[in-house]
């Protein structure tokens, strides 16, 4: 078995910041590999660990600077990745979840995974919806939100919990191949060893343009377009307890109190 | 015209309240150019959801008699026969997480773009204008997208419709490719049980992402056993596996409203302030002076919750 995973570096934001035009200005950026696909890089390495799949690679749709990212990906235990970029997606502002498909059907289809891993949502654009997208346009069965992934694959089938709202968990049962949205807390991902870095630099890292895919050019023109970037309105009307730390915490020791709900 | 088609959601037999909020987003977008409004319910018991779907503004409920339970394949199939029969402008569904199991699915199949959890929509003319969040909820951005598109809602941003309405009920006779549900729904669990019930708890102290390690939940305990009160958390710490799962606050977790609710190093994700904005008195202990928990919190302390959370443990022991 060979599962693909998408690995995506994604931008993190200092509490302070200023925005400039429609993005956050550089200074305030930072860079790292997305937590949901985290979760999903060690569930395809633990399937790999129980003798299940032979061999794991990543996918990652960006510019140089993020090999340090999928360096890390590969340093926890992927055998190789695949990074795809050019000139065409240089300037493109936001990939939206059309663009993203039809660059990762590509590799897809050039792969021919049995199992495809993807984070539920990436912790810049949220958009929450590529792996089913992806899924769908490959005529993959899928699942969305998965929570835990029973590893024998029995009779060609992925056994699934999705997480729902309240505390409720679905049962089911999706036909392989399939595309599987994962969420955290399916399982503990591991902090990359000195061993694992090191033999990480020695990981094949193969770069593809949009052309070596076979994508046309038009596909990573957005039909979702950011005009507007803002700080939301602030509507809190919080009482703010100012001082030192003995100060503040006497003044909610008193509230505490005040409200019968402390000695 | 801008006709919409918004998509109910429903689990074990009930609607979810969703499926009246996206009933009253897509009142408001088909009420830009004055489009008709149809919803879509599929799967369970569909007359009785018809019913309780024809509220105030709705045009016509779609009902789709296939099966119990939600299943994505047979979502798919209905919503993109149903797109060809009535060529609205816009589906609408909620960004749950059914939702978000089906709606880019129907987008793809449909050579649509989508746009999801949105917290703002608007038609202007063949634009639609739609406002989501970005990097946890730190800006917000105006996204535009031209001519016909999928767009998922995010829960609790619109109100739920009401009234009755005098929509026409319709039977939706669509054909389901048997051999094209590749997916099966066995069954259903509830997580958590376990030892203590936070729900039921009076005092809450809530931990988040800022507490950095597992050895740091000691003064969190501290607290609590001073305060005796009980200890709840955001997702990262049951995700990190330093608190069962029990003790998770949030739309994925238990929904609490206890007297207080103290949370520490929160910042306030709209899936956690799903489960605890109905506390009747909280208290946001965080270094961000900007993080989204402050919106919600009734006091605030803007410091280090190292420094905050043992001097206020001393001054009960």
């Amino acid at each position: 078995m060979k599962i693909l995973v998408t690995v995506k570096e994604v931008s993190t934001v200092e509490d302070e910041f200023e925005i400039e035009g429609t993005s956050i200005a550089e200074q305030y950026l930072g860079a790292d590999l997305n937590e949901w696909d985290d979760y999903a890089i060690e569930e395809a390495v633990q399937i790999q660990e129980a003798g299940i799949a032979d061999e794991v690679v990543t996918v990652t749709i960006g510019p140089e600077d993020c090999e340090q990212t999928i360096r890390q990906a590969l340093a926890k235990g992927a055998d190789r990745a695949i990074r795809v970029w050019d000139d065409s997606l240089e300037g493109v502002d936001l990939l939206d979840v059309g663009a993203k498909t039809e660059i990762l059907r590509a590799v897809v289809e050039a792969e021919d995974p049995d199992l495809v891993l993807t984070g539920v949502q990436s912790g810049d654009d949220t958009w929450g919806a590529t792996g089913v997208s992806l899924a769908e346009d490959l005529g993959f069965e899928w699942a969305a939100v998965v929570n835990h992934l029973e590893h024998d694959f029995e009779d060609g089938r992925a056994s699934v919990r999705r997480e729902l709202e309240g505390g409720v968990e679905e049962l089911t049962e999706v036909e392989i191949p399939a595309a599987l949205t994962i969420q955290t807390g399916i399982n503990e991902p591991r902090y990359a060893s000195l061993r694992g870095i090191r033999q990480a630099q020695r990981k094949e890292l193969d770069v593809q343009s949009l052309a070596d895919l076979g994508v046309d050019e038009s596909a990573v023109e957005a039909e979702v377009t950011v005009t507007e970037m803002y700080e939301p309105e602030s509507e809190t009307d919080a009482t703010v307890w100012e001082g030192s730390a003995e100060e503040t915490a006497a003044e909610l020791g008193e509230l505490l109190r005040e409200k019968g709900v402390a000695p | 015209m801008t006709d919409v088609l918004a998509v109910a959601d429903h689990r074990r037999g009930e609607l979810r309240d969703v499926s009246y909020e996206v009933i009253t987003a897509g009142r408001q977008l088909a009420d830009d150019t004055g489009g008709e409004l149809h919803v879509a319910v599929i799967s369970g018991t569909v007359d009785e959801f018809g019913d309780k779907l024809n509220r105030e503004g709705v045009d016509a409920v779609h009902t789709v008699d296939y099966g119990e339970e939600f299943n994505h394949d047979v979502y798919t199939q209905v919503l993109t026969q149903l797109y060809d029969e009535l060529a609205p402008q816009y589906v609408l569904a909620p960004n749950s997480v059914n939702g978000l199991d089906y709606a880019p699915a129907v987008a793809n199949a449909l050579e649509l773009p989508i746009v999801t959890d949105t917290v703002g929509l608007e038609a202007d003319g063949d634009t639609l204008v739609a406002n989501r969040e970005m990097y946890g909820g730190k800006v917000e951005v105006t996204t535009e997208l031209e001519g016909t598109a999928v767009a998922t809602i995010r829960g609790a941003e619109w109100s739920g419709a009401e009234g009755t309405g005098d929509a026409s009920i319709e039977a939706f006779d669509a054909e389901i490719d048997e051999d094209a549900v590749g997916s099966t729904v066995t069954g259903f669990e509830e997580v958590g049980g376990g030892d203590v019930d936070i729900s039921e708890a009076e005092v809450l102290v809530s931990v988040g992402r800022g507490i950095e390690e597992e050895e740091n939940l000691e003064i969190i305990r501290d607290l609590a056993d001073a305060l005796d009160a009980t200890v709840s958390s955001s997702r990262p710490i049951v995700d990190n596996g330093w608190l069962p799962k029990n003790r998770q606050v949030g739309q994925s977790g238990k929904v609490v409203t206890p007297d207080v609710y103290v949370a520490i190093g929160i910042s306030g994700a709209v899936q956690h302030v799903a489960g605890m904005k109905g506390s009747d008195t909280i208290v946001a202990i965080n270094t961000d002076p900007n993080a989204p928990i402050m919106d919600i919190a009734d006091y605030a302390i803007h410091d280090d919750l190292f420094d905050v959370v043992p001097a206020l443990t001393e001054e009960f022991q």
